[in-house]
């Protein structure tokens, strides 16, 4: 089957558009970005279902090889409600993160920053015990029965 | 035999609590169980004399050949023998060993029981992935039992450092271990041995390797280092692992291979090599240390390295002297250990400067030492006397027939065994001697019952040293097993061998004490000599020692090898986790192009054809849509950016209708509304102004990667497009929707019945979106209630404010004729009932559209109507539980916009979560009542009559589904409302409240008339919070 070549340019530009605003460090550019890549990709089932037909409904006279792919629809309109409400809770959380730090901008991650710091290293593991070289050649320190002089 | 192994693993998971209940006694008890296997094993001896094996199979995982296969040969025999015995012996000593309340105990004791019974399966396994896991397991007990101090940061690092080369040992041995499975065949070791696969580079590699396992586990140099380290654990567990058993594992299998593998190229001059190196810089060390059990450490080490020449040179003489020197070397040193647990754990210390005069103060352990010690030194009548010479005449048998190997490793072990005389002299003087200068210990006196593990031991070294020709069937048995009498005597008898014909060879070796004036017993005697002159001379010795440097220093390698993996660790750390979300998400998107890319540009030919369009109107809507994507990618305000994505969504709908798709273009076009709303419900409260965070160039990356995911995913749309050649399952569809689900509409019955699960899990969704929107702007609590009106004295303070301010500017402005209704009146009447437009006392009414509410008010119920027609009619037409939801949902956002948050309280008085919890009962329960009925879930079915009035009446039980869906789409819609609406409403008059009370508490009313964009100026409508309004 051929694809449209209108839809695809549309497609191309809504994935370039959305993944440049989702690049971004504002919440609220990532969360324009995450829909207009939804809207890409809604385009690219789409595409994929084939060419326009009619509505996918029973009716007499109409053959299914005339109507529009119905599964693909099914998928897309399952995908425009999930975009809906993941994109409600990014802005609850674009909200919050504005209430509590007046910020709509993504630090860089602090913990992360800190696991590649200079001085971080696995062995600086404090230790329990006095490292004075006591009790190297024995396991009954002070506990012996007669004490070594 | 596996009855024995599930009384290991039950003690195992018994002891712990029983140890720490009753104490060190329990391991009186726990003794009975290894010493019970070992009185089992003793009656085994005369069948596996005669040539019988017992086996034990048990199916485990058939379909990969895995099998708990057990078998008793002589060597597996002896091994399991010590394995127990020394292993009950050592268990018994615990009891007197530890005290009461020690930190640990339980743990320790049952992990030590566990460790016998994975040493056990581990010598007597058939099936060499059984074998290997039995294996790793007593190298993981091994790390609990040397990290048995936990508080020790030596122990500890100890620990770590065992489990690290013996894993990394064991890797490299697992590798080799599938290599011979696969080539031979079979996973039973004695299969893979009787008929070993031919031999190949490949089957050179798989020995080695398994070798390079054998070797790190049996701590051959270069490996060695952890042995000496793991002397932090209790002495108990080196008497028990790291002189009896667990490190004899490398050596079992070694002895356990050679049969088979001992012609391999490599094979004998990697052993000879590696173990008289390993003995000579075992007993090099071994003068130098003042730790009596480091210097039994460095003892063991270099045994094992004469063990591994042994055992691994191949001949059938060698085979009889290693099998003897395991059992010997067992006994020996397992007793000298526990003779110096006791020393510590009487003195305190163990260095052999601070003892002195311990011989007199302790006879009994003297003498038990002394026997120990003089097997260990090779003098007779014990044990050690009986393997040493064996193995002179072994060596020298093969030297003699002009293998220079042999030569090699005589000459070598010789050295070796001085070594040992000289290290075993010094451990007897270090221990027991009167050494000038030092002060005698005070040993108190001597406990028999702490004495009778070591005795036994020694007492066994004796009786087996003086016994020692009725060890020779069994130990011969095994050595007739693994070769002819020489390497040049292989190639004549080969067939003889592989027949398994175990017919005596003339001038086979016998285990004897005295086999008259041989040059063995020469060997022996020039060994013993010079070790005494090398322990007489140990000031001098211990001089040179100093000068020169330890050449071989593996543990400093181990620790740098460690240190450079930590820092590249951390390098790498650094280098992947910048913190940086987008380098993240570029990260991810990089790959993807790169990859797809890749794939698609190797394909070569594609198929895909292009047309310039389905249907011209679609080029007017692309043509709006990306101009509008460019514009939102660049727009630095963000409503403007928020209202051109809106756009793109918009256009989405338009071509789903012209596509076909009225469900979608219905659905796209009133989410896209709620969208919307939504986004500006919440982006009032932000700055209008999108910070333009990154530089140009950063700009230009972005727009690098998005330009390259468009160009590649337009490329996959074609070819994806291109690539659909069978004919669609959807062509079914329409009669599967009509004829099974009873609807017209396909796509609704698709969600609703055919492919209900997605639907089911889509919703799940939408419920824990809802929750997550409440529970991020419901910062300290979830309101389960709408606001709403009620008497005063009931209202919250911020609502009497809102009153307040809001009576103010209605008696301001009453002489100016702008009062717009009764509201404010009816208000001061004493709220009997509640007005139909609430906006009246609840809003400024420079805040007020009367057009609106009116409209809103009279609409409402309508459109309430509206999406219900949606909701049943969407089985046969556009619609549906979707679409009849986001109408409803609509409804609200109207009455909220239109008069606030009290509105839309009493325009829907229930709790949205309730909507929710119902929407999913009704969802789950349709799909879920079917099961009831024994058919599949989620399966529909319909009722049809003829009712009088109304007519004919259809109801499809989906519909129930239906209905599910709706109730949670609109009870998003609410969610969203009142927390992004009404709860972000109320947050923001708290803070303005706040404000106001900072300032100047007194002037409270003023301050919020005079401050708050609510107040009745007339240019707060500049504010962006009014905008919506």
């Amino acid at each position: 089957m051929s694809a449209s070549l209108v839809l695809i340019l549309l497609m191309a530009a809504l994935y370039a558009g959305g993944v440049y605003l989702l690049l971004g460090r504002s919440m609220t550019r990532m969360l324009l970005g995450f829909l207009l890549v939804g809207n890409a990709t809604n385009l690219l089932i789409l595409i994929i279902a084939g060419p326009a037909g009619l509505a996918p409904i029973v009716a007499d006279g109409v053959e299914p090889s005339e109507m529009h792919d119905p599964l693909p629809e099914a998928l897309i309109l399952t995908a425009i409600v999930i975009t809906f409400g993941v994109s409600a809770f990014l802005l609850a959380l674009i909200y919050r993160s504005w209430r509590i730090a007046r910020a709509d901008v993504i630090t860089s991650d602090e913990a992360d920053v800190a696991v590649g710091g200079a001085d971080s290293s696995m062995d600086d593991e404090e230790s329990t015990e006095a490292e004075d070289g006591s009790g190297e050649d024995t396991e009954f320190e002070g506990r012996a029965e007669a004490k070594a002089p | 035999m596996i009855i024995s192994l599930i009384g290991f693993a039950l003690a195992g998971l018994v002891l712990p609590s029983l140890t720490a209940r009753f104490g060190p006694r329990m391991f009186v008890v726990a003794a009975a169980i290894p010493a019970a296997v070992f009185v089992w094993l003793l009656s085994q001896i005369p069948a596996v004399t005669r040539g019988e094996t017992p086996t034990e199979l048990h199916p485990w995982v058939p379909q990969l050949d895995l099998a708990l296969a057990f078998r008793l040969d002589p060597l597996s025999l002896t091994m399991a023998l010590i394995v127990t015995g020394v292993g009950a012996l050592v268990v018994l000593y615990c009891a007197r060993y530890f005290r009461r309340g020690e930190d640990g105990l339980g743990r320790f004791s049952g992990v030590l029981l566990a460790f016998a019974g994975a040493m056990f399966g581990l010598v007597v396994s058939d099936d060499i992935y059984v074998l290997f896991m039995f294996w790793e397991a007593t190298t993981v007990f091994s790390y609990l039992l040397i990290g048995q101090y936990t508080a020790k940061r030596k122990s500890r690092g100890a620990a770590l450092q065992a489990l690290l080369v013996t894993t990394a040992g064991g890797l490299a041995m697992l590798v080799g271990v599938v290599i011979l499975a696969v080539e031979s065949g079979t996973t039973r070791v004695s299969q893979i041995v009787a008929d070993p696969p031919q031999a190949s580079g490949l089957i050179t590699v798989a020995v080695l390797l398994v070798l390079v396992g054998a070797l790190s586990k049996s701590a051959q140099v270069p490996l060695h280092f952890w042995l000496p380290s793991a002397m932090a654990a209790p002495t108990p567990v080196s008497a028990y692992l790291h002189a009896a058993a667990m490190v004899k594992a490398g050596i079992f299998l070694i002895a356990l291979l050679v049969p088979a593998f001992g012609e391999t190229p490599g094979w004998r001059p990697l052993l000879v090599a590696v173990g008289v190196l390993t003995m000579l810089v075992g007993g090099w060390r071994a003068l130098r240390q003042h730790d009596l059990k480091l210097l039994l450490a460095y003892g063991t080490v270099s045994q094992l390295g004469f063990l591994t020449v042994v055992v691994g040179y191949g001949t059938r003489n060698a085979a009889l002297a290693g099998i003897t020197l395991i059992t010997g070397h067992a006994l020996f040193k397992a007793t000298l250990f526990l003779v110096v647990g006791i020393i510590d754990n009487r003195l305190g210390t163990r260095d052999l400067r601070k003892i002195s005069g311990l011989g007199r103060q302790a006879p009994l352990l003297a003498v038990v030492a002394t026997l120990a010690a003089a097997s260990m030194a090779g003098l007779p009548p014990l044990i050690g006397f009986v393997a040493k010479e064996a193995v002179f005449t072994a060596l020298l048998e093969d030297a003699e027939h002009g293998a220079p190997l042999g030569l090699v490793a005589l000459i070598g072990v010789a050295l070796g065994s001085v070594l040992t005389v000289a290290y075993t002299a010094r451990f007897l003087w270090g221990a027991f001697a009167r050494k000038p200068g030092v002060e005698p210990a005070e040993f108190v006196h001597e406990h028999v019952d702490f004495l009778i593990s070591p005795a036994i031991l020694a007492l066994a070294s004796l009786a087996l040293g003086i016994a020692s020709p009725l060890l020779d069937p069994l130990f011969g048995r095994y050595a007739d097993g693994v070769a002819p009498l020489s390497g040049e005597a292989l190639a004549a008898s080969t067939s003889a061998t592989a027949a398994g014909d175990t017919v005596e060879i003339p001038d086979a070796a016998h285990l004897a004490l005295w086999h008259g004036l041989e040059p063995a017993l020469g060997i022996s005697a020039i060994t013993l000599v010079l070790g005494l002159a090398l322990f007489a001379a140990r000031t001098r010795v211990s001089a040179i020692q100093n000068r020169v440097p330890s050449l071989i220093d593996s543990a400093r390698g181990y620790s740098r090898v460690v240190h450079l993996v930590d820092r590249g660790a951390v390098r790498l750390t650094r280098l992947t986790q910048t913190g940086s979300l987008p380098i993240y998400v570029a990260t991810i998107l990089v790959v993807l192009v790169a990859a797809v890319g890749t794939a698609l540009a190797l394909v070569g030919e594609l198929p895909g054809s292009l047309r310039p369009w389905d249907s011209p109107a679609q080029l007017p809507i692309a043509i709006v849509m990306g101009v509008a994507t460019i514009a939102a990618a660049r727009a630095q305000k963000r409503f403007m950016a928020v209202v051109l994505v809106g756009v793109t969504g918009y256009g989405m709908a338009a071509l789903f209708a012209l596509q076909g798709a009225p469900d979608l273009a219905l659905t796209q076009a009133l989410v896209e509304t709620v969208t919307l709303v939504t986004f500006v419900l919440v982006l009032r409260r932000l700055p209008s102004a999108i910070g333009q965070d990154h530089s140009r160039r950063h700009r230009i990356v972005r727009a690098v990667i998005g330009v390259g995911v468009g160009i590649l995913m337009s490329v996959v749309a074609v070819v994806a497009l291109g690539s659909r050649i069978a004919e669609p399952i959807s062509l079914r569809f329409p009669e599967l929707a009509y004829e099974g689900g009873h609807g017209r509409n396909v796509v609704n019955v698709l969600l609703v019945d055919i492919r209900g699960w997605d639907t089911l899990g889509e919703l799940s969704v939408l419920v824990v979106a809802a929750t997550g929107v409440a529970s991020l702007v419901f910062l300290s609590r979830r309101s389960s209630d709408m606001p709403r009106l009620g008497p005063e004295t009931e209202r919250p303070r911020w609502f009497a404010r809102r009153t307040r301010m809001a009576e103010a500017p209605v008696e301001a402005t009453s002489s100016a004729g702008a009062t717009p209704d009764g509201a404010a009146p009816s208000q001061e009447r004493g709220n009997q009932r509640t007005p139909w437009l609430l906006a009246g006392k609840t809003l400024a009414p420079e805040n007020r559209s009367i057009i609106l509410e009116v409209v809103v008010r009279l609409l409402f119920h309508s459109a309430i109507v509206v999406s219900v027609y949606l909701l049943f009619a969407g089985h046969n037409i556009p619609g549906g539980g979707f679409a009849g939801g986001l109408v409803a949902g609509l409804a609200f956002v109207a009455r909220y916009l239109a008069a606030g948050r009290f509105e839309l309280g009493e325009a829907a008085p229930i709790d949205a979560g309730k909507l929710l919890g119902f929407g999913v009962l009704f969802a789950g329960g349709t799909a879920l009542v079917p099961i009831f009925f024994g058919v599949d879930a989620l399966t529909s079915t319909w009722f049809e009559a003829e009712l009088p009035v109304i007519g004919h009446v259809e109801f499809v039980t989906s519909t129930l589904f239906d209905i599910g869906v709706y109730l949670i789409v609109v009870g998003l819609a609410l969610d969203i409302l009142r927390s992004l609406g009404a709860e972000i409403d109320r947050q923001q008059e708290e803070d303005h409240d706040d404000e106001g009370d900072d300032e100047a508490p007194g002037a409270h009313q003023i301050n919020t008339l005079s401050h708050t964009p609510d107040s009745p100026t007339p240019d707060a409508e500049n504010s962006t919070e009014e905008s919506i309004r």
